[in-house]
């Protein structure tokens, strides 16, 4: 009896969790499908889920259609960029908090989590009328220069708390042993705290592949924008022909699934940590 | 190290240390006065004039203010859109991802694969995600319909019916972040002692018994904590609604940020925006004061 009831339990579970897998990849199959559709089985009722022509050439399209290898290279560009910034800055201001005693370093900690609840909308117009006074408007440097100044207070508090986890002994015998500060930064904390930093570059690469608001608002040059700008363009302009409209999502979308299986356990340590999306 | 002395004097070591510390904090403080501080400041003063960029500012008192809250149905429009999406988004987040980590924390062979399954969808946002769900509702040929179309049923429009519009993205939303909330409660769950489990076992309680009396109190802080942020993203929905809807259709998915948007980069009325977001900073500081109110009542704190 007991047995049996083991058993169902298992069987119902498992169940369970197919049901859900399938609700959730679904979608993803039904795109990828439609990826390789021409038009006469895109309207096809009812569906089919294997098209019985295969039309690579919607992939084809997209490259004609838009510059996509120009939009790449400025979104890697711009994600490269962002992120050696916040690795950069982030760890030294999360070095400062972490392992470092000095005068109103709490109460600055606590600050900066409450600058946190700010919404971006109420710094955002005073920010790009600066910039617009730097002359910085339709150039990267909108995008990629705040990332240099601290990466966001998210990225330290990651950061600060991976590094309050590093014995103190280990810096303080460094310290004894008359080691500046900055090599204790360099050569003892940043190698202990790998996996911290590829979180925190994971994440900050997500964000910023991702990012629409900000080309949107500061990039007007057609050849100046990023993938996920071109994307919002192509849906505007090509949306009745869905099979290439899917290949740019599918293209568009490929890096950030490859680097999700090749660092899984980075992209799940983040999520945990943060959530990151609204 | 000196515990704290008060007023005595530094050693030369601990005064090389604050400067140092004050030193490697620098960049932060210095990107917050330059793209934190002065910008607030600057949005209040722009909230009190009249400003398109290419003129200098004109002072106009609260005259901005006055107009959205008595003459603007736009702005009442947006709030409406705004506050509906998030009374239904939150707390179906908040109980979709709790289940899915409920069910995911079993010990089943093979856990961890349905646990990457159920996660893959939530590294799609943004524009892609706007993409691929302007397609799956399309109301002739997209998934969903096609699938209602199986079992007989006429599938809504969707995007394109006022009255579905803000449903569908909350669908998506649902879909997006499902699995990224679940590991945030799966982490929770993974703390909670088994005995307490074990406690309603004896007293013959079932399923719900354990998810009403152990799960949901033990793991209050972290529905308390992610309803709170979970509000506040919702407040700033964007971009799902600048691609797929662009506030249609009649303004159903005119959102708060949306009309902030136009309202400053296709209008220029930079004072008249930045009246918005003033407004928006004053809102969603009262509503989190609100839920932190009525929050410390029904969460469990260990040890308490």
């Amino acid at each position: 009896m007991r047995l049996n009831f083991k058993t169902y339990r298992t069987t119902m579970t498992y169940l369970l969790l197919i049901a859900v897998s399938v609700v959730l990849i679904l979608p993803f199959l039904w795109i990828i499908s439609t990826s390789l559709k021409g038009s006469e089985s895109i309207f096809a009722i009812p569906p089919q889920w294997i098209p019985k022509q295969i039309h690579w050439d919607n992939y084809a399209k997209v490259f004609t259609k838009m510059p996509f290898f120009i939009y790449m290279k400025n979104s890697i560009f711009i994600s490269v960029m962002t992120i050696l910034g916040t690795l950069i800055s982030g760890s030294l201001v999360a070095y400062a908090f972490a392992c470092m005693k000095w005068p109103g370093r709490d109460w600055l900690f606590v600050f900066m989590l409450g600058t946190m609840m700010l919404p971006m909308q109420v710094t955002m117009i005073p920010v790009f009328v600066l910039f617009k006074q730097f002359g910085w408007l339709n150039t990267f440097k909108p995008l990629i220069v705040p990332a240099f100044f601290g990466g966001g207070a998210f990225n330290i508090f990651l950061l600060r708390q991976f590094f309050l986890t590093i014995p103190k002994d280990l810096f303080e015998a460094a310290r004894l042993d008359g080691c500046s500060e900055f090599r204790i930064y360099w050569e003892i904390v940043l190698p202990l705290a790998k996996p911290a930093l590829a979180t925190v570059a994971i994440l900050t690469f997500m964000m910023t592949w991702n990012d629409f608001l900000g080309p949107l608002i500061y990039i007007s040059d057609k050849l100046k924008g990023t993938l996920a700008l071109g994307l919002a363009m192509f849906v505007g302009q090509y949306q009745t022909e869905w099979g290439v409209l899917m290949a740019a999502s599918v293209l568009v979308m490929l890096p950030i699934i490859i680097l999700f299986f090749l660092f899984q356990k980075y992209f799940i340590q983040g999520f945990m940590m943060s959530g990151i999306k609204g | 190290m000196q515990k704290k002395t008060g007023r005595i004097r530094k050693s030369p070591q601990q005064r090389k240390q604050t400067l140092l510390g004050y030193l490697f904090v620098s960049p932060w403080v210095i990107g917050f006065l330059i793209f934190g501080l002065y910008p607030i400041i600057m949005s209040f003063y722009y909230s009190l004039c009249q400003y398109d960029v290419l003129r200098i500012p004109q002072f106009i008192g609260f005259g901005n203010y006055k107009e959205l809250l008595q003459n603007d149905p736009y702005f009442w429009k947006s709030i409406w859109n705004t506050l509906y999406y998030t009374v239904i988004r939150t707390p179906l987040v908040i109980l979709g991802s709790l289940l899915l980590a409920v069910l995911v924390n079993n010990t089943v062979k093979g856990i961890r694969f349905f646990r990457t399954i159920f996660f893959i969808p939530s590294i799609i946002t943004g524009v892609v995600l706007s993409a691929l769900w302007l397609w799956l509702l399309n109301p002739q040929y997209g998934l969903f319909n096609s699938i209602l179309a199986v079992f007989g049923i006429h599938g809504p429009l969707w995007l394109q019916s006022p009255n579905w519009s803000k449903l569908s993205i909350v669908l998506m939303s649902l879909w997006s972040i499902g699995g990224g909330r679940m590991l945030v409660f799966l982490a929770a769950l993974q703390g909670i002692p088994t005995a307490l489990y074990e406690v309603v076992d004896i007293d013959g309680g079932g399923w719900w018994a354990k998810f009403r009396h152990v799960t949901v109190p033990m793991v209050s802080p972290v529905i308390f904590l992610w309803t709170i942020l979970d509000v506040i993203f919702s407040f700033q929905v964007f971009t799902e609604a600048y691609v797929m809807t662009k506030g249609g259709p009649l303004n159903s998915t005119l959102f708060y940020n949306l009309y902030l948007y136009y309202k400053a980069f296709d209008d220029f009325s930079m004072g008249y925006a930045s009246a918005l977001a003033w407004l928006l900073l004053v809102m969603i500081l009262v509503i989190t004061l609100i839920q932190f109110l009525v929050g410390k009542k029904f969460v469990y704190y260990e040890g308490k």
